[in-house]
């Protein structure tokens, strides 16, 4: 069953005088519980697709439906409550807000629910705790390792229990062992929690621990590859 | 509730920047205060004084005195029902550096006829009037030096030098703080009685019976001295007192145009402070719309923390401006007593806060609600 349904959509940028069309109707579905990679060169539409998705952008025409919502039509203050419930998203700059610890970052979702304090702690705990940071609650960004950053921001888009996690290159500034670490994390969410998760990368080694490779180019669906259970690991 | 810590955090931020966001507003603020209670007090000062009350002074200048003799010609002229006189006296008490300024005043008419603005004990205005060296001293003034009833007080003379002694009779309490808890009345007899033939009266006060009369007996006096050694300027109490203060120039005019300026300047550059605050954090607010902040959230969030900084400085800086004046009796040389900031000011001073809180936060709040996430972003990645 497809979580996410892409169908038939347009979308096309104002640059100065001329219009760049990104895609020229794209139907892509994602299942639920499915851990698709979406690679491509650069300006081939990756992130706009994941913008789509997240409702952070919105499509010239076409429809894009999430766990049968109509993300297009939304307003942007329901957006951004569906946004809280439904969406964690991940940024390649991690975004931690410099101010706030770990904790507090993590429990930002939170904040926009009726949960109480103790039991937004609690959940805060729990993230912290399934991204392997239990021991650095109280640390601030800067006290963090890029790494370890990352899996804040994992942490923070994972604590309000969202069906989708959408990851804009989460690796693309991590060394090699960080960027392990991550994508472990990433396919334990798959496995063990059944998140269902697309991933924007350029990373061919993140890219095989999904269960779906597409690659896109100027907007175009060329290429759908299909991991066998194992095989790509 | 749940916010705030958000709130603070950011607030904390660049700590240094807004402590002096924060004591920028409340210098600014304070500067207000204060010098909006000057003009006040000044307009306050220069409409002192009663509707049945006249002052006859010399035509030439405030300075120089009137005979003596006019008194009881002054008390013949109709509608007339009561004259007194006073001097200005000029003195220090012990280092000098407290500045008031004592009165010689005809006790028994000057008492009489402002019986109704200081309000003396009887038993003490008997004690004061039965003694030529006693004095009336203001209760702040009492404070000021530690003096009570009872005490002996030497004052050096300026314009009369020499050593005066006092004993200290009475004090007295007010209806209008205008009036000043800083005054030093004593006997004239006394003054005479050392200085003869070169004093007299500096100025009469005149009761009326009828304040409507007071354009035809200012006429009736001032035409009957009009060809005297001593030609007369008579008005109103209220007159009297404009004048005064018009001998300082026009200083509710400079105050209000170059202090209003300064003051609005250094708002100017706390707003400023404020807006950039804001501008720096765009991208923070792209990664809060994503994780759902609502558009209003987001605006309320930056408004309130705009807020903080606006109240916290003016909660600072009127508060400095109420403490202050009385913690040093500050009263500009006796020149305006009463001095204190009114809750008009207070509150005007208030909506200043809330106006620039509104105006710096609401500008990046606006642009911060109206940004589309994903041009933010772009600006993050």
């Amino acid at each position: 069953m497809a979580l996410v349904e892409i169908r038939n959509v347009y979308k096309s940028f104002q640059r100065e005088t001329q219009s760049v069309d990104v895609y020229t109707g794209l139907s892509i579905d994602f299942e639920e519980g499915s851990f698709t990679a979406l690679m491509g060169p650069s300006g081939s539409g990756k992130s706009t697709l994941l913008n789509l998705v997240a409702g952070l952008d919105k499509p010239t025409t076409g429809s894009v439906r999430v766990g049968g919502a109509e993300v297009s039509e939304m307003t942007t203050s329901q957006l951004a409550t569906w946004r809280s419930r439904t969406i964690g998203f991940v940024f390649q700059s991690y975004n931690l807000l410099p101010v706030l610890t770990a904790e507090q970052n993590v429990e930002l979702p939170l904040l926009l629910t009726n949960l109480g304090k103790r039991d937004r702690a609690e959940r805060v705990a729990i993230a912290l705790g399934v991204v392997g940071l239990s021991d650095r609650m109280d640390h601030y960004p800067r006290q963090l390792s890029g790494g370890q950053e990352q899996r804040v921001a994992i942490a923070r888009a994972i604590v309000a229990d969202p069906q989708l996690i959408l990851l804009d290159e989460p690796t693309g500034q991590l060394d090699a062992k960080s960027s392990e670490e991550v994508l472990d994390l990433l396919q334990r969410l798959n496995e063990e929690f059944n998140k269902t998760i697309i991933v924007v990368t350029h990373d061919a080694k993140a890219a095989e621990r999904a269960k779906t490779i597409l690659h896109l180019e100027k907007g175009v669906l060329v290429e759908r590859q299909v991991a066998l259970e194992g095989a790509m690991r | 509730m749940k916010y705030f810590p958000l709130v603070l955090s950011n607030l904390r931020r660049h700590r240094l920047r807004t402590v002096l966001t924060i004591l920028s507003v409340a210098l600014a603020l304070f500067l207000f205060a204060s010098l909006r209670t000057v003009v006040t007090q000044l307009e306050i000062s220069s409409q002192l004084g009663a509707a049945n009350r006249m002052v006859v002074q010399n035509a030439t200048a405030f300075i120089f005195p009137l005979p003596q003799s006019y008194a009881a010609r002054l008390a013949s002229v109709p509608h007339v029902t009561g004259v007194t006189w006073a001097n200005w006296f000029g003195g220090k008490y012990g280092d000098g550096k407290k500045f008031f300024g004592p009165f010689a005043i005809d006790a028994e008419s000057y008492l009489d006829i402002y019986k109704n603005d200081f309000i003396v004990p009887p038993d003490q205005k008997e004690a004061f009037l039965r003694e030529r060296t006693g004095v009336i001293v203001g209760p702040g003034l009492l404070k000021y030096f530690g003096w009570k009833i009872g005490d002996n007080v030497t004052i050096q003379g300026t314009i009369f030098p020499g050593d005066w002694t006092f004993t200290i009779r009475g004090t007295y309490s007010l209806k209008d703080p205008a009036y000043g808890d800083e005054q030093f009345l004593f006997h004239y007899d006394y003054l005479y009685e050392r200085e003869k033939d070169k004093i007299s009266p500096g100025w009469f006060i005149l009761r009326i019976d009828d304040p409507a009369q007071a354009g035809v007996v200012a006429k009736t006096i001032d035409d009957q001295f009009r060809n005297s050694p001593a030609p007369t300027k008579t008005g109103t109490e209220q007159s009297f007192s404009a004048g005064f203060m018009t001998m300082f120039g026009n200083i509710q005019l400079l105050l209000g145009t170059i202090g209003m300026a300064v003051v609005f300047a250094i708002l100017l550059i706390a707003a400023n402070a404020m807006l950039m605050n804001q501008r720096e954090r765009t991208a923070e607010v792209a990664v809060l719309k994503t994780v759902g902040f609502t558009d209003r959230t987001i605006f309320s969030l930056v408004i309130i923390e705009a807020a903080i900084i606006a109240m916290t400085g003016a909660v600072l800086g009127i508060g400095l401006a109420i403490i202050l004046p009385k913690a040093t009796n500050f009263n500009a040389f006796g020149f305006l007593p009463g001095f204190h900031v009114t809750n008009g000011t207070i509150m005007v001073g208030a909506a200043i806060a809330l106006l620039l809180s509104a105006v710096s936060g609401f500008t990046p709040a606006y642009q911060a609600a109206r940004m589309p996430v994903v041009k933010a972003l772009r600006r993050v990645e």
